[in-house]
């Protein structure tokens, strides 16, 4: 069978699978239809937790991005996982005993105030919007590459399906279809890799075929020292040394692990739990189930560089592979044969170059470079698919809860009834289909770095405000919005001066202390924390009330406002 | 509630928070890309070291990390839990 045909087969069971789920979880109320009830086991929370975090970026984007930069791809690695360890340390238990449905719900209580809480309304709206419009695009690239429809069909049948389940079964639908997603999406992760490892290394775990000898057929020795002499004799940096500044990558990483503790999608998970110390336990397990892919991925990305050296530097164009027409035509991959000799030469030097390969579709190609089965390569195709929709419906979630929670019953229509309540959700879903959709159509950058962007942000916003209201008592509301204005706006200036206004202006001589726009959400972070600080010396101390609340949500016991 | 047993509660978090969080950034930061050039001296096997801890070790790091905090916590909220009951009814009502 073809691998359309196994493509439409997987694509369809899994869909299936999508949909039978949400209908068996319909919602009723907006507890359940906000966190699902607050009874999620945190095994299962942990699975719906990566699922949610592991995006089109992540499954799609994140091992060609590290196959391309080599050792300098490790702040996606540590800094997209080291952020648990900030979430679980430092929120996911004080914000669980809060016991809210929002993070602007936390942020409006703890800062007893109705700007506070608009203000991270806007932070979570824009933040997840902007990371929303990365995975629809992922959806598009997917549909388009194995099902041959285009970018924009592609995206609607996206839209379509994610529509479906988040209207249908708010957070419970999306939890128990994240569960099946994160199965689908580590299955159709390590299948491949395993495979891989076995033929370039004979070992079965991609983990330790990562550190391991080449087999005969792909000319021995260690991978990562073949890789480098592979790099070196056509001109690539080396794989296993750094070409960005220290200082570069040390404040790429922290911006996406604060980010990644800040991001609204991921901690409102921690509310669906049944108490802290599931809270805590389903830290845990998400970072068990997202650290499966994140150490096979340096292993793929290994892997990947490797095969594709071997298999197209220096072959006649006409003999190339099938899988390389194919993505031709999509323009994901382009030949210009400069030397006109007929042969592709796939080397460091740009002028000299002639081939370009998105580094989007390592991870989708990789099946065929190494000539696995027809089903593993559609299997891909239904992982991403999981991956990007699973990501996007936690997004959704967090836009309609945060217009018709916190922005409608919250602030302007204190009024509406529990059931009215529940229908501007649905409605504010989809709502921000449509606009996500639209942007996935007419998307604004590539995946990865649109994704990145979103990182800054949460991290210039939301973290520092969220620590502060549960590690410092007399924080108060004067402090926490002029930090959260402060980092918000510096962070998005800084990113859309150098990405969209001076484009050209865009390297490391230009760089704010050598920081690029992708580490500059650390600084954003840092300037947030020191002008809260000040801000909240010159100005009255927390009602009583409220400090009596942080000092509750710092005791274990059950939840305190509901 | 007993204000003492709950200040010793919140004291022991933060010094637990605080001890992990040293780990987690000399692990990330220091090992992973501070030091990293020095560490890729040192090999086992096809890795450098350097190399293997950002690509591969610090994430186990991470996970462990979070793996300690909950098994001290889980101890650490019984025995405040046990104390609060210790201390008086009243306590344990509001405790709950």
């Amino acid at each position: 069978m073809s691998v359309q045909i196994w493509t439409i087969i997987f694509v369809f069971l899994s869909f299936s699978l999508y949909i039978g789920i949400a209908i068996w979880s319909r919602a009723g109320s907006t507890k359940e239809f906000y966190i699902a009830g607050g009874g999620v086991p945190p095994l299962a929370n942990g699975m719906a937790t990566a699922a949610d975090w592991m995006s089109a970026a992540s499954f799609i984007s994140m091992a060609g991005l590290i196959s391309v930069l080599g050792r300098d791809g490790t702040f996606y690695l540590m800094g997209w996982t080291g952020g648990y360890v900030l979430l679980a340390l430092l929120l996911a238990p004080y914000l669980r005993k809060f016991g809210k449905f929002t993070v602007p719900d936390f942020i409006g209580d703890r800062y007893y105030s109705k700007s506070a809480r608009l203000i991270a309304v806007f932070c979570a709206i824009t933040v997840s919007f902007v990371y929303v419009c990365g995975q629809m695009q992922g959806a598009g690239i997917v549909f388009s590459r194995f099902l041959e429809v285009d970018i924009t069909t592609g995206v609607i049948i996206g839209m379509a399906i994610v529509f479906f389940y988040a209207v249908m079964g708010g957070m419970k639908g999306i939890t128990y279809t994240q569960v099946a997603q994160y199965c689908v999406l580590i299955f159709a992760f390590m299948v491949p890799a395993i495979f891989i490892s076995i033929l370039m290394t004979g070992q079965v775990i991609p983990q330790v075929g990562f550190g391991s000898e080449l087999t005969e057929a792909y000319g021995g020795g260690y991978l990562l020292d073949r890789l480098d002499a592979l790099s070196q004799e056509l001109g690539f940096d080396t794989y296993t040394e750094g070409q960005r500044s220290t200082q570069d990558v040390f404040f790429i990483t922290a911006a996406l692990m604060f980010g990644t503790a800040g991001l609204p999608h991921v901690i409102i998970r921690f509310f669906t739990v049944p108490n802290v110390r599931d809270a805590r336990r389903s830290a845990g397990y998400a970072l068990i189930f997202i650290a499966i892919l994140y150490t096979t991925a340096p292993a793929v990305a290994a892997f990947a560089r490797t095969n594709l050296i071997n298999t197209v530097n220096n072959i006649e164009y006409s003999a190339v592979p099938e899988w390389f027409t194919q993505w031709e035509t999509t323009s994901l991959i382009t030949f210009d044969d400069k030397n006109n000799d007929g042969r592709i030469q796939f080397v460091g030097n740009s002028d000299a170059n002639e081939l370009n390969v998105n580094r989007d579709i390592i991870v989708l190609a990789n099946p065929e470079i190494a000539g696995l089965p027809n089903w593993v390569v559609a299997l891909v195709a239904a992982g991403a698919l999981a991956a990007a929709l699973s990501t996007a419906a936690g997004l959704l979630l967090v836009i309609s809860t945060s217009v018709a929670h916190d922005l409608l019953k919250r602030s302007f229509m204190p009024k509406i009834s529990e059931k009215q309540e529940l229908l501007y959700a649905r409605i504010s879903i989809f709502c921000a289909v449509l606009i996500a959709g639209y942007f996935g159509i007419n998307p604004p950058a590539y995946v990865a770095q649109v994704v990145a962007f979103a990182f800054g942000l949460a991290a210039a916003s939301f973290f520092p405000a969220i620590v502060l209201g549960i590690f410092r008592k007399r924080m108060n509301k004067e402090g926490a919005i002029a930090g959260m204005i402060t980092g918000f706006s510096f962070t998005a200036l800084y990113i859309i001066y150098f990405r969209f206004v001076n484009p050209t202006a865009d390297d490391a001589e230009n760089w704010l202390f050598g920081i690029s726009p992708e580490g500059i959400g650390t600084v954003g972070t840092l300037l947030n924390f020191a002008v809260a600080l000040t801000v909240a010396k010159f100005n009255p101390d927390p009602p009583q009330e409220v400090q009596k609340i942080v000092e509750e949500i710092r005791l274990p016991g059950e939840t305190i406002v509901r | 509630m007993s204000d003492s047993n709950a200040q010793s509660y919140w004291k022991s978090n933060i010094k637990l928070v605080i001890k992990l969080m040293c780990v987690w950034f000399f692990i990330s930061f220091g090992c992973g890309i501070l030091f990293v050039d020095a560490l890729d001296t040192i090999r086992f096997g096809g890795f450098k070291l350097g190399f293997w801890i950002a690509q591969q070790g610090a994430i186990l790091v991470f996970v462990a990390l979070i793996y300690i905090y909950i098994y001290y916590m889980d101890k650490l909220d019984d025995r405040y839990k046990k104390d609060s009951l210790e201390l008086s009814d009243e306590a344990a009502e509001e405790v709950n």
